[in-house]
C-alpha cells in the first residue's frame, strides 16, 4: 500500500465545513485519538486511507432511529431551509443495511431497546451512533420513568452525543461535523476502531432468563 | 339555543340518571359528577347513551383510578350533537387482588384501547371487552405501574436487548348468559394469514407506531394496534412533581402542538387555583396557539404529501414551517417546544417586531395556499390516493372519538374552540370546517381550509394586544384545591383533555392527558380494511397522529 503516510493529530483533521479551531470540543476527539494509539492502532493514515475516509465523512448517510420530537428537528434539518445535504448527508436510508450513521432522535424505552440494538446489529461496520437530544443521552426529562432507558449508550456504542431538548438543527450540524472528523482519523483499512461490545446486564434470555454469550449464541444463529 | 335548553336538559338528564341508578351520588361540581357502585356502572352509561334526545355517544376519556383502597374509573361522557354537556361517571372496586369491572367497548369503540391501557397501567380487567391484552406494556410486565403502590426496582422489569416473540392471542373474561364468568383465548389471526409488521421503526408511521397487517394479496386484511414503543409513563411522573414542574411533559406529547397542549394544562391549573390570567397574555396565546396550529397542519400536510410520493410538497411545507418556527424563535427562543405558557400567563413577551412578523406572514401564507392547491390539491394522482380512501363515517368517527380535522372531515362538528370557548375563541370570528365525505381528501382539504382560519383569527387580534402584565400573580407554592378538573382544547389533532386530581397538596394525585392520536390511531384498522397496503400509508398521513402523544 501507500508507503508515505503522515501522523495524525487534532488540528490535522481537516473538514471543509469548519476549521479545527473553530470546534468547541477539541479534547475528546485527542482523547479518542489518543485511546486509539493506546491501544496500539497506529494513527498513521496512508493517501488511500485519507481518499476513502474523505469519501466517507462526506456521505454520511444517516439513519434515523426518530421515535419522538428530536425526529420533528431531524426533519427541519433535511429539508430546504437548514439543508442537510450540504454535508452530504441528505440520503436518509430506512435500511440499516444501506446506513452508517444512526441518529438515535428520541427517547428509547425498554420495549425499544431490542429493536433499537437489532437495527444496529444489522447495519453494516463501521458504523456510527449519534445519540441527538437530552432522552437519547441520559433519559432527559423522563429519567425517572419506570419505563424509559437512562441513555441509548446502555444498549449500543454511541459517538456523538447532541444536547439538547430537542437540539436545534444547528446543533445536529455541528455534532455531525464532530462525527466526520472521528471518521476521518480512523483507518477504514482493517476496520482499526475502537470497537465496544453488548452490555452483559442487557443479554438475558426473556424466556429462561440467563444470560446469553453474543461471541458464541449470536455467531452460532 | 342549546344555552337556552340547557337547564332543562340537565334536569331530564339527572332525572335519567335516577331512574337507571337511584343510589347514585349525583354531585355538581365542575362537571355533574355521578358515582356508582361497579354494578350499575354500565347500566347508566348504556343508558345515557341511548337517551334519544341527547344521546351521549362521545366518550372523552376513560380514566384508571386508584383510591388507595379502591381501584376505578372514571368515565366522561358528552354528547356529539352539543359537546357543552358533560356527564362525569366514576366507580371503582374494592378487590385489588383481581379487579374486574363490565366494559363499555361495544357502546364506545374507543373504549377498546383505553381499556387495555387501564389494564396495563392499572391492573383493572374488563368484563366482555373482546380483547384483554395489555396496551403500551408488554404482556410480561412485572407489576401495574399506575398504582400507588407499584415497585419501581428496576431489577423487576430490567432492560433488555433481546427480542421477545409477539404472540397473536387475545385473552377475554366474557360473561355468559347465566351471569357466570369465563376466561377463554381467543387468536386474532386467522391460521393461515399472511401478516407482516409494518414498524416500529418505519419511516411512513409517523414514528414509533407497529401495525401487524394481515394481507391478502395486495389488500389489507386486518391490522393489530401494538403501541408502547415510547410509552414514558408522563402520567406517572406528574404525580411526583410540582404543578410548575410538570408543564413541560405536555409539550413533549404532541410535540406537533406543544403550545396548545400546556396551554390546556395551564388552564385546568389556573381554574381549579383560581388563578387569573392578565389579558394581553390571552392575547399571546391564542395567536401562538394558532401560529402553532399553523405550524402543525403545514408538517401534516407535508408529511401525508410525502407518504404519497411528493417529495416536493414536503420540502414546501417545511420551507413555510420554517417562518412560523423563526417567531416562536424570535419570541422564546425555542423553535419547536416553546416553553411559552406558564401558570398564571405566559413567561416571555413578545419582541417589538412581532405583529409586523406576523402581519407579514399571514399574506405569505395565503400565496402559498393557493400555490399548494394549483401544484397538489388537484393532481391526478393525489386524487387517486386520496379520494374515496380511507372512508370513515359520522357514526364512526364519534364511536371511536375522532376529533380535530380528521372529525370534522366526517361531518361531526366537534371542535372544541367553538363548543367550549376558551382563551379569546369566544370573541373572534372563525368557521368550523366541516366536510362530510370522510375520506382520506376532506381530511386533507379541511387541513388546508384551517389553516386560512387560523390566519384569520390572528388577522382579528394581531392589532389589538393590550398593554399590561404578561403573568398574573402565582403562589411560589402552588397548591390546588381539593377535587376534579377537567380542560379541554382543540390541538391541530383534536381534543385535548386534562384531567387533573387533586388533593390538596403541592402535586396532583393522579394526571390523565386525553390523546387525540389515540382515537386516530384506533381507526386505523377500520379505514384500512380492504385498501390496498400502499393506500395504509396514505391513510396513516391523512389521520396525521403523532405516537407520543399516543404512547404518553
Amino acid at each position: 500500500m501507500e508507503e508515505r503516510s503522515i501522523e495524525m493529530d487534532v488540528k490535522d483533521v481537516k473538514i471543509k465545513a469548519l476549521p479545527a479551531e473553530d470546534f468547541k470540543d477539541n479534547e475528546t476527539l485527542q482523547k479518542y485519538i489518543d485511546e486509539l494509539k493506546e491501544q496500539g492502532v497506529n494513527i498513521i493514515v496512508g493517501k488511500l486511507d485519507q481518499l476513502i475516509n474523505w469519501g466517507r465523512s462526506n456521505s454520511l448517510w444517516p439513519l434515523a432511529f426518530a421515535t419522538s420530537c428530536c425526529g420533528v428537528e431531524f426533519m427541519a434539518a433535511a429539508a430546504a431551509h437548514y439543508d442537510l445535504a450540504r454535508f452530504g448527508m441528505e440520503v436518509t436510508r430506512n435500511s440499516p443495511r444501506q446506513a452508517d450513521v444512526m441518529i438515535v432522535a428520541g427517547t428509547i424505552v425498554n420495549k425499544m431497546s431490542p429493536l433499537l440494538r437489532r437495527v444496529y446489529d444489522q447495519m453494516a461496520e463501521p458504523k456510527y451512533v449519534v445519540a441527538m437530544g437530552s432522552c437519547a443521552i441520559s433519559g432527559g426529562p423522563f429519567v425517572h420513568s419506570y419505563n424509559v432507558v437512562k441513555g441509548v449508550d446502555k444498549l449500543v456504542p454511541v459517538d456523538v452525543y447532541i444536547p439538547g431538548c430537542p437540539p436545534r438543527p444547528e446543533s445536529l450540524f455541528y455534532g455531525l461535523l464532530q462525527l466526520q472528523r472521528k471518521v476521518k482519523v480512523e483507518r477504514f483499512f482493517g476496520n482499526k476502531r475502537i470497537r465496544r461490545n453488548y452490555r452483559p446486564e442487557t443479554l438475558i434470555d426473556p424466556k429462561t432468563g440467563i444470560q446469553i454469550d453474543p461471541q458464541i449464541d449470536f455467531v452460532k444463529k | 339555543m342549546t344555552r337556552f335548553l340547557y337547564f332543562n336538559e340537565m334536569k331530564d338528564i339527572k332525572q335519567i340518571i335516577q331512574d337507571i341508578a337511584s343510589d347514585a351520588l349525583i354531585e355538581e361540581k365542575q362537571k355533574l359528577t355521578v358515582t356508582v357502585e361497579p354494578k350499575q356502572a354500565r347500566p347508566l352509561i348504556e343508558g345515557l347513551r341511548n337517551n334519544k334526545e341527547l344521546p351521549f355517544d362521545y366518550l372523552i376519556s376513560l380514566i384508571g383510578m386508584d383510591w388507595g383502597e379502591k381501584l376505578g374509573v372514571i368515565y366522561q361522557l358528552s354528547s356529539s350533537i352539543d359537546l357543552t354537556h358533560e356527564v362525569v361517571i366514576i366507580t371503582a372496586t374494592t378487590d385489588r387482588e383481581n379487579p374486574l369491572l363490565y366494559s363499555v367497548s361495544d357502546l364506545y369503540e374507543t373504549a377498546h384501547l383505553n381499556e387495555r391501557e387501564v389494564y396495563a397501567l392499572f391492573g383493572i380487567r374488563f368484563i366482555n371487552n373482546p380483547d384483554m391484552r395489555r396496551f403500551l406494556l408488554d404482556d410480561d410486565w412485572k407489576g401495574f405501574p399506575f398504582r400507588k403502590d407499584y415497585d419501581e426496582n428496576p431489577d423487576l422489569n430490567p432492560v433488555n436487548v433481546i427480542s421477545k416473540e409477539i404472540v397473536d392471542i387475545a385473552p377475554q373474561i366474557i360473561e355468559t348468559a347465566d351471569g357466570n364468568l369465563v376466561e377463554r383465548e381467543v387468536p386474532i389471526f386467522g391460521e393461515n394469514d399472511y401478516i407482516i409488521n409494518i414498524g416500529p421503526q418505519h419511516p411512513s408511521t409517523h414514528g414509533v407506531m407497529h401495525f401487524r397487517t394481515s394481507l391478502d394479496g395486495e389488500i389489507v386484511k386486518k391490522i393489530d394496534v401494538h403501541s408502547g414503543y415510547i410509552h414514558r409513563g408522563i402520567e406517572k411522573l406528574c404525580e411526583s412533581m410540582t404543578y410548575p414542574q410538570i408543564l413541560h411533559f405536555t409539550d413533549r406529547l404532541d410535540y406537533l402542538s406543544a403550545n396548545i397542549n400546556r396551554h390546556g394544562l395551564c388552564m385546568c391549573i389556573e381554574k381549579a387555583g383560581e388563578i387569573e390570567v392578565p389579558q394581553r397574555a390571552e392575547y399571546i396565546r391564542t395567536i401562538m396557539d394558532e401560529l402553532q396550529r399553523v405550524s402543525s397542519h403545514l408538517l401534516a400536510w407535508a408529511c401525508q404529501c410525502n407518504d404519497l410520493g411528493a417529495t416536493t410538497a414536503f420540502v414546501y411545507g417545511m420551507r413555510e414551517r420554517e417562518h412560523v418556527l423563526d417567531i416562536f424563535d424570535k419570541t422564546c427562543g425555542g423553535r419547536l417546544i416553546i416553553n411559552q405558557n406558564v401558570v398564571g400567563g405566559v413567561m416571555f413577551d413578545i419582541y417589538k417586531d412581532f405583529q409586523k412578523d406576523v402581519k407579514a406572514f399571514i399574506p405569505y401564507m395565503r400565496q402559498r395556499l393557493v400555490e399548494y392547491d394549483e401544484f397538489f390539491s388537484h393532481n391526478a394522482i393525489a386524487l387517486g390516493r386520496m379520494v374515496n380512501i380511507g372512508h370513515l363515517t359520522k357514526e364512526q368517527a364519534i364511536s371511536y372519538g375522532v376529533t380535530g380535522p380528521a372529525g370534522r372531515a366526517s361531518g361531526w362538528s366537534c371542535d372544541v374552540r367553538k363548543y367550549k370557548p376558551y382563551s379569546l375563541y369566544d370573541k373572534v370570528e372563525f368557521k368550523e370546517i366541516i366536510r362530510t365525505e370522510g375520506d382520506s381528501y376532506a381530511r386533507y382539504l379541511n387541513r388546508l381550509d384551517e389553516i386560512e382560519q387560523s390566519l384569520r383569527i390572528i388577522e382579528q387580534l394581531i392589532d389589538n394586544i393590550p398593554e399590561g402584565d404578561i403573568c398574573g400573580k402565582v403562589k411560589a407554592v402552588l397548591r390546588l384545591p381539593e377535587g376534579q378538573f377537567f380542560q379541554s382544547v382543540e390541538t391541530g389533532k383534536g381534543e385535548f383533555g386534562v384531567f387533573i386530581e387533586s388533593h390538596g397538596d403541592k402535586s396532583p394525585y393522579r394526571v390523565k392527558l386525553r390523546s387525540p392520536s389515540l382515537s386516530a390511531v384506533s381507526v386505523m384498522p377500520l379505514t384500512a380494511r380492504g385498501a390496498l397496503l400502499s393506500d395504509l400509508i396514505g391513510i396513516a398521513g391523512s389521520l396525521d397522529f403523532v405516537i407520543p402523544d399516543i404512547d404518553r
